[in-house]
């Protein structure tokens, strides 16, 4: 596991998942960004609880200081950045999902059309197109480890 | 059509085959862009004339358009069929997910033909397709049920729709709908009934893919312009507080809002029904269909303690609108006002469960209350009910036997009102124009004539009920003037339609902003381009009427539409007699001996 880099990081918030109405223009989003449409490649993902009489879950990476995903990482992909959270490497990724089964919250989202995991990396394009505050980017101290409890 | 862009694409299902394969139709979509343009011409060319809307040979289209999964609010599918509720033309939109999984699992459209010997439910993952045994679910009393089985035993949670019939569909009730996403309806004109009758229990739709735009800068600058209207302009802001329920008190203040079987335009419990009073008592969460930033599904949480038992209880999550609210609500209510919403809710979660189009229901039932006042019917056919106006509980009996059937009075209530009405009298108080039961709307002359004209005879179609308003503003509607605009407007929202997207956004997606959009797409069409493709496919839907044998000019109109005074005043048969005239030389003018 390699950690490296100065950059500050930020991490996406699920400020409180009862608040989403399930409409997925974060997911829509997150997917735009590089200039297509549709969802593949996705960094977030929204899923009913268990029906949708139950709300939603909010799927994204939550920057953990500590990342499971890099832990199982065989070739050193995901590269850990300062305050957490990781960086994918995609010309060393061997597309084995180990990051995908790691991950408590599922936020290693396959992305089949490459072979490869997209991970959130806090870019925040997501935030501006919810509509509900769901969704806040906040800055986190480098090498500080902070424990926000959110409904993910 | 842009490289790699799977909209034309069509997934032909055999069910009597077990087969699947997939044409590529780029023709069609070039033509007639997705949606309800492809889907009238699919469903020429794959509905034989004569077709029995039961029987094999009827095909089941789903069609998508090309800014589906592009753009927010395209968020709706059109479904395609022939109706076994009216005979001709089944058409039926919902939202859901059902739009953004089609076009996510690569399809443009879907068509469905033939029959399964056996109970199934469809599995469509992106190019894959399962035949899943549902011998075990036939039979199942509860849709919801049937929804939260395929839910956990099927993947691609989250862009996936998961359609499927209740008991209704499963019994061919002429009016069973097709539930998506627990909340959202192929509501009217009995697709349920088709897929019952091709022993088809649900059909699972996933899928993750990326689509093809012509200019991605254009494409996000286009977008943030359409998320922008979405969510700042007033436009959307009565959808996306109260929801559509936010009709409920002009419509009563109007004496427009149909009551115990269009006895009145007032509901003495009109404030217990309305969007305000629900959203203080009963909102428990909103949610919004794929894509769509408004939000307006509105879901009561309703506690329902169990009869039995103390202290025992169960909350549901019911949906409400305008359309299900009038048609349980002012439709079947009582007389003093002392609304038992609890037991109306009650109601319309039992519908729900059973699978049947709330509209179509609740205008069967206020039919049959009134026919049991008048002696037209007895007890006897009721099967012991004693209907009468306010007594939800009794309601929720009778809505369970227009399923279980135990008599030939449910048989034919099962089949709506104008059909229960053939056979036991009172026709002139059944309220189905075109064969399908009326909205919620009474509003003049245009509400009515809209129904009785429109391809699918829904409100929808042409907005009757918003011609009707600017009419009574600006000082009166002359038949020429209602025939004219209706079939202009009815034109436009094929446009709409085939786009798909949802009619909540008709006036943000205007000629102007329409063609940028389809643009983004890779499609280009000019307004005339477009205005001819509306008109062409309207006609095109009444030439299939036509040739199921639905004649404009012999359509009945009840004659309770005509007593009861709407707010432009009481309403003279002639005037609708012209206005239909004039509707139809609009949309079929070779139709007409000169
Ligand atoms: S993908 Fe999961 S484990 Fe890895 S950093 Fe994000 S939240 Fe933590
Ligand atoms: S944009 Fe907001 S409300 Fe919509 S799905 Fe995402 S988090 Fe939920």
């Amino acid at each position: 596991m390699r950690r490296k880099g100065v950059s500050v990081a930020k991490r996406l918030c699920i400020l409180d998942a009862d608040l989403c109405v399930g409409c997925q223009l974060c997911v829509f989003a997150c997917a735009r960004r590089p200039g297509t449409a549709g969802v593949a490649g996705t960094g977030i993902w929204v899923r009913s609880a268990g029906g949708i009489r139950k709300g939603f879950v909010v799927i994204a990476c939550r920057a953990c200081a500590d990342p499971s995903c890099a832990r199982v990482c065989p070739v050193d992909a995901l590269e850990v950045k300062p305050g957490g959270g990781v960086r994918l490497h995609p010309e060393l990724c061997i597309g084995c999902h180990n990051c995908v089964g790691a991950c408590p919250f599922g936020a290693a989202i396959w992305d089949a059309s490459r072979e490869k995991p997209t991970i959130c990396t806090g870019c925040g394009y997501c935030v501006d197109y919810c509509a509900y505050d769901v969704l806040k980017l906040k800055e986190l101290p480098a090498n500080q480890e902070e424990v926000v409890y959110v409904g993910q | 059509m842009l490289a790699n862009e799977p909209l034309d694409r069509v997934l032909i299902i055999d069910l009597t085959k077990r087969r699947a394969t997939v044409e590529h139709r780029t023709d069609l979509f070039q033509a007639a862009i997705g949606g309800a343009g492809v889907a009238t011409r699919l469903l020429q060319e794959e509905c034989p004339d004569g077709a029995d809307p039961l029987g094999p040979e009827n095909p089941i289209i789903f069609a998508v358009g090309p800014l589906s999964g592009l753009f927010p609010m395209a968020s709706k599918t059109v479904a395609m069929f022939k109706s076994p509720h009216t005979g001709n033309l089944g058409e039926s939109h919902a939202g859901g997910r059902s739009a953004v999984a089609i076009r996510m699992a690569g399809y443009g459209a879907i068509v469905i033909r033939g029959a399964s010997s056996s109970p199934v439910y469809l599995v469509i993952e992106g190019d894959k397709v399962h035949f899943r045994d549902a011998r075990a679910m036939w039979g199942m009393h509860s849709a919801y049920a049937t929804g939260s089985i395929i839910r956990d035993r099927e993947a691609g949670a989250g862009m996936r729709t998961i359609m499927r019939i209740g008991p209704a569909g499963e019994k061919c009730v002429s009016y069973a709908s097709v539930i998506t996403e627990t909340y959202r309806h192929f509501g009217r004109l009995g697709l349920g009934a088709v897929f019952g009758s091709k022993k088809v229990k649900g059909i699972v739709v996933s899928g993750v893919r990326s689509l093809p735009v012509s200019d991605p800068k254009l494409y996000r600058k286009t977008y943030d312009e359409i998320f922008k209207a979405t969510t700042e302009s007033a436009l959307f802001k009565k959808y996306h507080e109260l929801g559509t329920a936010v009709n409920v008190l002009p419509m009563d203040a109007m004496g427009a809002l149909p009551t115990r079987n269009l006895q009145s335009g007032h509901f003495e419990g009109a404030d217990c029904i309305s969007g305000e009073r629900l959203a203080e008592e009963y909102l428990g969460r909103r949610v919004a269909c794929a894509h769509c930033p408004v939000a307006c599904i509105h879901l009561a949480a309703v506690r329902f303690p169990y009869p039995d038992e103390p202290y025992f209880y169960k909350t549901n999550m019911i949906a409400y609108d305008h359309e299900p609210l009038f048609a349980v609500g002012s439709m079947l209510g009582g007389k003093d006002g002392s609304h038992d919403t609890r037991e109306m809710f009650r109601l319309l979660d039992v519908s729900d469960a059973l699978g049947l189009d709330v509209m179509s229901m609740g205008c069967s039932l206020s039919w049959a209350t009134e026919a049991l006042e008048r002696g037209v019917i007895s007890v006897r056919d009721t099967d012991g009910l004693n209907l009468t106006w306010g007594d939800y509980p009794t309601y929720v009996k009778a809505a369970e036997r227009i399923v279980s059937q135990p008599n030939d009075f449910y048989a034919a209530l099962a089949r709506g009102s104008e059909y229960a009405s053939k056979h036991y009298g009172g026709a002139d108080y059944a309220l189905a124009m075109g064969g399908n039961e009326m909205a919620g709307y009474h509003t003049g002359p245009a509400c009515h004539v809209g129904y009785l004209a429109g391809a699918r005879h829904s409100h929808l179609d042409n907005a009757g009920y918003a011609l009707d308003q600017k009419g009574a503003k600006s000082g009166g509607l002359t038949p020429e003037k209602v025939g004219k605009e209706l079939a202009t407007e009815e034109g436009w929202r094929q446009v709409l339609n085939s786009l798909v997207i949802c009619l909540f956004a008709r006036n943000l997606y205007t000629a102007d902003l329409t063609q940028r959009a389809l643009a983004v797409s890779g499609c280009e069409m000019s307004a005339d381009d477009l205005n001819r493709l509306g008109q062409e496919t309207l006609r095109l839907k009444h030439e299939f009427k036509r040739r199921c044998g639905f004649d404009l000019e012999g359509v009945r109109i009840p004659r309770r539409i005509l007593e009861t005074p709407t707010p432009m005043g009481r309403l003279d048969e002639r005037f609708i007699r012209q206005a239909l005239q004039v509707y139809r030389e609009a949309v079929l003018p070779e139709a007409i001996p000169a």
